[in-house]
């Protein structure tokens, strides 16, 4: 950890100018993630900006009956809330399944969108990683990749997100709320908001320099079912080696609608849209599982370690799709 | 003095309505959970570190093998607070690693992956370790060989460690193998583990003159003594480890590691106390990790399950120079009865860090091979589990013919049999679910190593009518403080609350320390034969005859005279004690024994394999302590679901780096990994053992724990994984290959068949 400075920011507009101001500036929160890096040297930040006082803590309803979670509400919070758990399971039980609960206390949405990824080599300054030291090269690809995508990756990167409760909120169609440092406040759609690795892995999200997360909005709560289910290695306080969130709607013997999201396999919580295209009218079925869960990992590769996933990927949408229409 | 080379014999300790034995909380405790036992790092104040520390900070090799050209430490030096910059340039000469001294920064050799390259010192630990991070040495990075598989040709045939050979044989095994109508030829491999204890290894070094103080984490303090005296290149006897209280050690803090070492020089040159402690990351590099092992069986045995044959041959690895190798096949040697018996060890040479014992070493991996080789046997033969292992259950030592000293292998194997509802299991594989689960049971046999080594202690009465009890013995969270305090507490008939126990520190009587499960034999032995002097003594001093005497009460019973305790201590009492095994391991085998049953469910989509429920019934000699044998037990068990489930070492084969080196990613089990798990002690005195009766608990608990899971796992599934960690990928990929068409789809409620 490098000498820094601090200050808390007691306005969003305080906190956006405070970071646009300052070159190497961040904000901090639960800083569960931001701390474990500086620590380590990965993240070096000359000033901090806390802005755990900003008045972002509430859970409301939104006019047109959906929820709007501001940025600072605590992982734990959020998953207790009533009407999360009531309208929104799928989101509670992502949060619940992730971190520990101690964990879950500290951090934040906002926070849990920006968590960093869970890369082995992008945690040591010692190994080549473009995403932390851009140019430098891949570590993963040729390394021990166990936790790494086979979808969406690309020659230059193939690290994941590690998020549960992104996850969720990918299936639930979120936006993200945004300021930024001029006053302005911009809406991102969560299927927008992360980018690819592509050639740029150092750069994960649309965010600009100062922009800063005030909320995350839920559409209106859906109908059908809503799934969370996560694979991984131990029974608690394990990231996902492959997690799926499923919303299906049923109606008639035929699936009306699915709305999928993956975590584990990809940089990004993943939407499968040919997936969702590929149930949507069909009775449920293993043929239709299974042409589903080819869709998901259509062009995905593995890389020696994690080469299971992609197996794995087909066999849990197929549960998660199963128990999800069972009544239908 | 007790010398274990007869029977103890009948002892006060076996008066019913003792402490002894009961389940008795941990003395200790109260100071942990409120922050007042001092850990390494936590000393402070002038008593104990003198002036205000130093804070150092290392930094490690991020190359497998090569050569240091340079190490630019200007920019370090410069960083605010910075105090000094070691490196191998200006360390001090240190004493040879082969004499047993531990060098750091000797030379500019890079042996492995994370070894320590430089540390920084500063006025704050903050200020280190940014210093740390501008450290920026540059290297000549050589190939190295960091994959045992690949290296398995290159092995060889290592020393004998401990009085034991890497090789044993008895009878013709290529014979009776041929002979054999039923025969198996498997091989097992185990991974790298890491100790992962809780408290990372840390010291405060202070130098009074000449005098050097460590406040270490340490297992074994006498013999860190040595390493410290053979590497600093000093006498002996100006050097003091105290290690009052451990955060763990399972083995990871039998040597001085790098924190130690370096502190020390680093005091040394700022003449001022340094305090260190590794990261996290640091520990699973810097110390000692378990090897990974390959691990071939061949087993070959009558119709009837008579063992014709048993060869185990294991090959593991460790640093350059390093001749350590993981004994898996010795209990190999102890276990089953057979004509032809065959052991042998190979160690090959690879540019990884030191390898090194880890609870249990040899039977912790051995076993989880053995016992799954015995499992496939069993089905090979159609036989029940228990009944291959009671068929060849041996009358004398089957390597060496001695009688066994005590030997209650079958009863625990029986009584766990009848409290887990063995009889319920379905011998035919994957043939019991529930919902998505495949269910499974399995069993293993459990066998340890039994030793003692000498041991001293002493005992005072004091003026206050308080018994102290001082050893150099460790307490690493197992629970020797409190042990050792009932054991006193009886022999002077004394309350626990007016016994005093003052451990880990090298100015009191030296015992060997924490490991090995010796602890309590050793210390315990030694405490008790200075408690039994200081009856003599006090009882002398009253000038009563020590025949007879029945010490209770907080009073001394000779004859019909009462003589309260308080009245005989006057200024103080003091009397040493000292025990010795003498020849009582070379007259009798000493093992403990243990039979573990575990519940596992596989799940049917995604190969997940959790645990449902698990048992262990251990024979140990007299319980000490039913509290904190039971803890050393489950502790033990929950290292072997570890073991089989998820505990690897993930190695980049490319330079050698242990890649998953934190919590989060080398994963041990957790508390929802653990639904149900029970220790059962079947009664059991050993007079050959222990003064007290008692065998070593500490990692019979642990052996063969993990092959009653994978053994369960086999019978939830028809699947036999023989590569260790059981995840969920190597299920899967079974499934894949054996009957993919059946499997790939699968919903709940339509399991297949």
């Amino acid at each position: 950890m490098r000498a820094f400075t601090y200050e808390r920011a007691d306005s969003v507009a305080a906190a956006t100018r405070a970071i646009a101001e300052t070159p190497g500036a961040k904000f901090i929160a639960g800083g569960t993630n931001l701390l474990d890096l500086m620590k380590l040297d990965v993240e070096t930040p000359t000033h901090l900006v806390d802005v755990n006082r900003l008045p972002l803590a509430a859970i409301e309803e939104t006019t047109e009956g959906g929820l709007k979670i501001g940025a600072l509400v605590r992982n734990s919070d959020l998953a207790a809330d009533p009407g999360v758990r009531k309208n929104y399971p799928v989101l509670s039980r992502a949060l619940l399944s992730g971190a520990s609960g101690q964990l879950r206390n500290k951090a934040t949405t906002a926070g849990n969108l920006l968590q960093r990824t869970r890369c082995y080599y992008f945690y040591d300054t010692g190994k080549p990683c473009n995403k932390r030291e851009p140019g430098s090269g891949c570590s993963a690809i040729g390394g021990f990749n166990r936790i790494h995508a086979v979808v969406g990756a690309s020659d230059d990167c193939i690290a994941t997100h590690p998020s549960d409760m992104a996850v969720a909120m990918q299936a639930l169609d979120a936006k993200v709320e945004t300021a930024m440092p001029d006053g302005s406040l911009r809406t991102i759609a969560l299927s927008d908001f992360y980018r690819l690795p592509g050639k740029t892995p150092d750069i994960e999200t649309v965010l600009k320099p100062g922009q800063i997360i005030t909320a995350v909005t839920l559409p209106p709560p859906p109908a059908g079912v809503q799934i969370y289910r996560k694979v991984r290695d131990r029974a608690s306080f394990a990231f996902a080696l492959v997690s799926v969130a499923a919303i299906v709607e049923t109606t008639g013997g035929k699936i009306r609608s699915a709305r999928l999201a993956f975590g584990g396999i990809a940089p990004k919580p993943w939407r499968p849209v040919d997936a969702e295209r590929a149930l949507a009218g069909n009775a449920p079925s293993d043929a239709a599982f299974a042409r589903a869960g080819e869709a998901v990992i259509a062009g995905g590769r593995g890389h020696g370690h994690n080469d299971f996933k992609l197996p794995l990927v087909k066999r849990t949408l197929t549960a998660a799709l199963a128990a999800a229409t069972r009544s239908a | 003095m007790i010398d274990m080379s007869n029977p103890i014999g009948s002892t006060p300790l076996d008066r019913p309505g003792g402490l002894l034995g009961q389940a008795l909380d941990r003395i200790d405790g109260p100071l942990k959970v409120t922050g007042r036992a001092t850990y390494a790092y936590e000393y402070r104040g002038e008593g104990e570190v003198g002036a205000p520390p130093a804070y150092g900070f290392v930094v490690v090799a991020s190359i497998g093998k090569g050569r240091i050209i340079a190490i630019d430490s200007a920019a370090a030096e410069k960083s605010p607070g910075v105090l000094l910059v070691m490196t191998h340039a200006n360390a001090s000469k240190q004493g040879d690693r082969s004499s047993g001294a531990v060098p750091q920064l000797a030379d500019d050799r890079v042996l492995f992956h994370g070894q320590p390259v430089a540390l920084v010192v500063a006025e704050s630990f903050e200020e280190a370790r940014a210093a740390a991070y501008l450290v920026k040495p540059s290297y000549a990075p050589e190939p190295g060989a960091h994959d045992l598989a690949a290296a398995q040709e290159k092995a060889s045939v290592p020393a004998s460690r401990g009085g034991n050979a890497p090789d044993s044989s008895k009878g013709d095994i290529d014979g009776a193998i041929a002979a054999a109508p039923i025969k198996i030829d498997v091989t097992y491999t185990t991974p790298p583990q890491s100790h992962a204890m809780m408290e990372p290894h840390a010291t405060i070094a202070r130098w009074d003159g000449d005098h050097l103080t460590l406040y270490t984490a340490n297992q074994m303090l006498p013999r860190g003594i040595e390493a410290v005296a053979g590497t600093l290149r000093m006498p002996k006897d100006r050097i003091r480890l105290v290690s009052r209280y451990i955060g763990g050690g399972f083995g990871a803090k039998l040597q001085v590691q790098a924190d130690a070492i370096l502190a020390a020089m680093a005091a040394r040159m700022l003449n001022r106390p340094v305090k260190l402690a590794l990261t996290r990351q640091q520990v699973f590099a810097v110390t000692t990790h378990r090897s990974d092992t390959i691990q071939r069986l061949r087993l070959a045995a009558e119709r009837d399950g008579t063992l014709q044959a048993v060869a185990h041959e294991s090959w593991s690895d460790n640093a350059p120079g390093q001749t350590g190798f993981e004994g898996a096949a010795m209990a190999t040697r102890n276990i089953y009865a057979t004509p032809a018996l065959l052991t042998a060890h190979r160690l090959a040479t690879l540019d990884l860090p030191v390898s090194a014992a880890m609870r249990a070493p040899g039977e912790a991996v051995g076993l989880l091979a053995l016992e799954c080789a015995m499992d496939e046997l069993a089905a090979l033969l159609g036989m029940d589990p228990i009944a291959l292992r009671v068929k060849n259950e041996p009358t004398t030592d089957p390597q060496n013919g001695k009688p066994f000293a005590t030997r209650a292998l079958v009863p625990c194997m029986q009584k766990g049999a009848e409290l887990f509802g063995w009889n319920k299991r379905n011998p035919r594989p994957a043939s019991v679910r529930d919902g998505e689960w495949l269910v499974g049971i399995g069993m293993s046999a459990a066998i340890r190593g039994n030793p003692m080594l000498a041991a001293k202690a002493s005992a005072s009465l004091g003026h206050d009518g308080v018994l102290t009890v001082r050893t150099s013995m460790t307490d690493i969270g197992t629970g020797s403080y409190t042990i050792l305090g009932q054991i006193a507490a009886d022999l002077l008939g004394l309350p626990i609350d007016r016994v005093r126990v003052e451990l880990g520190d090298t100015s009191f009587p030296a015992a060997p320390g924490s490991g090995g499960s010796f602890g309590a034999n050793s210390a315990g032995s030694a405490v008790y034969d200075a408690c039994m002097n200081l009856r003599e003594a006090l009882l002398r001093k009253a000038g009563l005859q020590a025949d007879g005497a029945v010490f209770a009460d907080g009073a001394a019973l000779v004859g019909n005279q009462r003589v309260p305790l308080d009245s005989l201590a006057g200024d103080g009492v003091s009397a040493d004690g000292a025990a010795t095994p003498g020849d009582s391991r070379q007259a009798f085998v000493q093992q403990s024994y243990g039979a573990h049953f575990a519940e596992v469910g596989v799940n049917s989509v995604t190969g997940e394999i959790r645990l449902r429920r698990m048992l262990g019934v251990f024979a140990v000699g007299r319980v000490l302590n039913a509290k904190t044998a039971r803890s050393q037990a489950i502790g033990g068990m929950t290292f072997g679901v570890g073991a089989a489930l998820m505990e690897a070492i993930a190695v980049d084969k490319r330079d050698g780096w242990f890649v998953n080196n934190n919590l989060a990613e080398y994963h041990v089990a957790a508390n929802a990994d653990i639904p149900e798990m029970n220790a059962v002690f079947i009664p059991e005195t050993d007079d050959r053992s222990s003064a007290m009766k008692s065998k070593g608990i500490g990692e019979l608990g642990t052996c063969g724990a993990g092959a009653a899971l994978a053994n369960a796992v086999f019978n939830a599934t028809g699947i036999r994984i023989r590569d260790y960690p059981l995840t969920l990928d190597k299920v899967l990929k079974a499934w894949e290959q054996t009957d993919a068409g059946q499997r790939t789809s699968l919903s709940p409620g339509r399991l297949p068949g």
